[in-house]
């Protein structure tokens, strides 16, 4: 049951090429900057749009054999899309609009219907059953539209920046939520992000794309480690510290403890991004409510700056300047202090 | 220097009253002239009733025309920029600003007994349309359906298509989308252009007469048994149009959100 992708699509300035294959086991995160084909390759494998070589096939039925090849159409395709505004059917209720795809299957209106509501229950929203789309939340919509594409019975999920237009107060919420869906989703998923956090939190594999080319392909741990680009290293280049919240200390599993500025308590996914860490040779005094000691692991020239590895209770990555490296002779097995301020870590419900 | 701008807003102000007095004038003179007590007299004349069922016949069939041969025409002239779509954009938008007259000449030349489609279908299948109901169903379309075409053409144009493209992923085909996304999303200018339509199809007179006659029971629709009686009993004719633009105005209320400028 799944998703091979192997094809070449040129869309305006873009030549997108792409050979990937998604199983039905897996959410598979696109992530790259503005620009660089995610979405076109989303429309591609919906059947959207048409590609110019190569083959879409979903678990042995080619769904797009290039010009010259078979085409299934979208509507044959049996894909849930999640569009980034939702796009929600203006003229429909809400619960039309999750039945909008049953009734398109054949079904009565008023099966559909009954089946529609069990999916806005599983959403929490059965008491906004007949709110028009314009009356809802974003957080609504959004959930509203994950109904809709999950109530066709999709073989596959594509979502195109499923949190993008979410209030950011609503993301963790949301996220989780979504992430619990994609478990339970047996089928390949593919979600488009430019957000670290959504990519490690919802996927399983990460794919980079830049410029319609993937670039790189890992889990989220081995993109995490090796950035191949200054993108990834910008996007995943963050450090992630994974632990439980507690009175605004984190508590790591081989507890280690971190300050932060969050107030929620249970597990967290923690976000510091290398140039917050400050590095020095004697223990400083001053604001940082995190003040550690660690050694250097390794010393790595990335694209303008070093990135320097340290082990610890969470091992973490610093950037610096070459004149600050030479200044403090840092080298693999040196101890130096590390400072960072609770505020410069940013918190999520993981 | 205040007499320049004071003289500027009297000749502005005498312009305005001018050209709406231009408007209102002749409005105001059928409701004067109106023979307001022979009305239910004249209202119950078999003549006019014959006209009214004529002139509802045959406007409600231009409509019916605008549906089913309009509304695939604006699908096509919205989803394409060729220069086979300005063609036809320019030849069925031409009726909004052909002279009548014209039309009804040109109506005759193709449809007529000797008219170039006219003659075939008049030696192979013994039908001749000049004359007849049909005629003045074809004439008021003729004249009516253009503004139904660019109304719908412009909602189809302005609507979103990837709400077309979240119903396909949703399994719907492409006319299931145009059932259910499509013609819903463009029903405040489908009902302009049926309005508009119609308003059109129920005044059209010169092309009618020229095409289709003035006989009496067969042809002759309201505006054309309103220019008959101003010659025999001028009080008919003018309670005829008070019925006339009674009609449009109401038509003019209906659609009050597409000309009245938004507050």
């Amino acid at each position: 049951m799944s998703l091979s992708l192997a094809f070449e699509l040129d869309r305006g300035p873009l030549h997108l090429a792409v050979a990937l294959d998604v199983p039905s086991d897996q959410t598979l995160a696109l992530v790259g900057p503005n620009g660089a084909g995610k979405s076109t390759m989303l429309h591609a494998i919906a059947g959207l749009l048409r590609i110019d070589s190569g083959s879409i096939a979903m678990a042995g039925t080619t769904w797009d054999g290039g010009p010259t090849g078979p085409f299934v159409p979208p509507e044959s395709r049996r894909i849930g899309f999640l569009f980034q505004d939702h796009l929600l059917f203006p003229h429909l209720d809400v619960l039309d609009n999750v039945a909008f795809s049953l009734r398109a299957q054949g079904r009565p209106r008023a099966v559909a219907r009954t089946e529609a509501m069990q999916w806005l229950s599983r959403v929490s929203l059965a008491d906004r059953a007949t709110a028009w789309p314009k009356e809802l939340s974003g957080g609504q919509a959004q959930r509203v539209a994950l109904a809709r594409a999950l109530a066709s019975r999709p073989r596959a999920l594509l979502l195109d920046e499923p949190l993008a237009a979410v209030d950011a107060s609503l993301r963790h919420e949301l996220r989780r939520e979504l992430k619990q869906h994609l478990a339970t989703f047996k089928g390949p998923r593919v979600v488009v992000s430019h957000d670290a956090i959504d990519a490690f939190v919802l996927a399983d594999r990460i794919a980079v794309i830049e410029r319609g080319r993937i670039i790189q392909v890992g889990t989220p741990t081995e993109i995490c480690s090796a950035p191949r680009s200054r993108y990834v290293a910008d996007l995943v280049g963050v450090n992630l510290v994974r632990g439980t919240c507690r009175d605004g200390v984190i508590t790591t599993e081989n507890g280690g403890t971190l300050r932060v500025a969050h107030r929620g308590e249970g597990a967290v996914l923690a976000t510091v991004h290398p140039r917050a860490i400050s590095l020095f040779q004697e223990r400083p005094s001053g604001s940082p409510r995190n003040v550690w000691q660690a050694a250097v692991t390794a010393v790595e020239p990335a694209v303008d700056c070093l990135r320097v590895r340290f082990d610890g209770p969470f091992p973490l990555v610093a950037e610096i300047t070459d004149s600050a490296r030479r200044e403090l002779g840092i080298e693999v097995g040196a101890r130096l202090w590390l400072a960072l301020k609770a505020t410069e870590i940013s918190v999520s419900e993981a | 220097m205040r007499t320049g701008p004071l003289l500027l807003r009297a000749l502005l102000v005498v312009l305005v009253a001018t050209a709406a007095l231009l408007f209102a004038l002749p409005l105001l003179a059928v409701l004067a002239s109106a023979p307001w007590s022979r009305l239910l007299e004249l209202a119950r004349s078999a003549a006019v009733h014959e006209a009214m069922l004529l002139s509802l016949c045959s406007s409600l069939g231009a409509v019916a025309l605008a549906l089913l041969l309009g509304l695939p025409l604006a699908v096509y002239l919205a989803r394409g920029n060729s220069w086979l779509h300005t063609a036809v954009r320019v030849v069925v938008t031409l009726p909004i600003v052909l002279p009548p007259i014209t039309a009804g000449i040109a109506l005759l030349l193709a449809f007529g007994r000797n008219g170039l489609l006219g003659q075939f279908l008049d030696r192979h299948f013994d039908l001749s349309l000049p004359f007849t109901t049909a005629a003045t169903v074809i004439a008021a379309a003729y004249m009516g359906m253009p503004f139904f075409v660019l109304s719908a053409e412009a909602g189809l144009r302005s609507l979103d298509p990837r709400y077309e493209a979240a119903a396909a992923t949703l399994g719907a085909g492409p006319l299931r989308r145009f059932c259910t996304v499509v013609l819903p999303s463009m029903k405040p200018a489908l009902r302009t252009g049926l309005l508009l339509c119609w308003a059109r199809a129920l005044g059209e007179f010169c092309a009618t007469q020229m095409f289709a006659g003035n006989l009496a029971g067969e042809t002759r629709t309201l505006p054309l048994l309103c220019s008959v009686a101003m010659e025999v009993d001028p009080d008919l004719a003018i309670g005829l149009s008070l019925l006339l633009a009674s009609t449009s105005v109401l038509v003019l209320v209906l659609l009050r959100r597409s000309f009245l400028p938004h507050r």
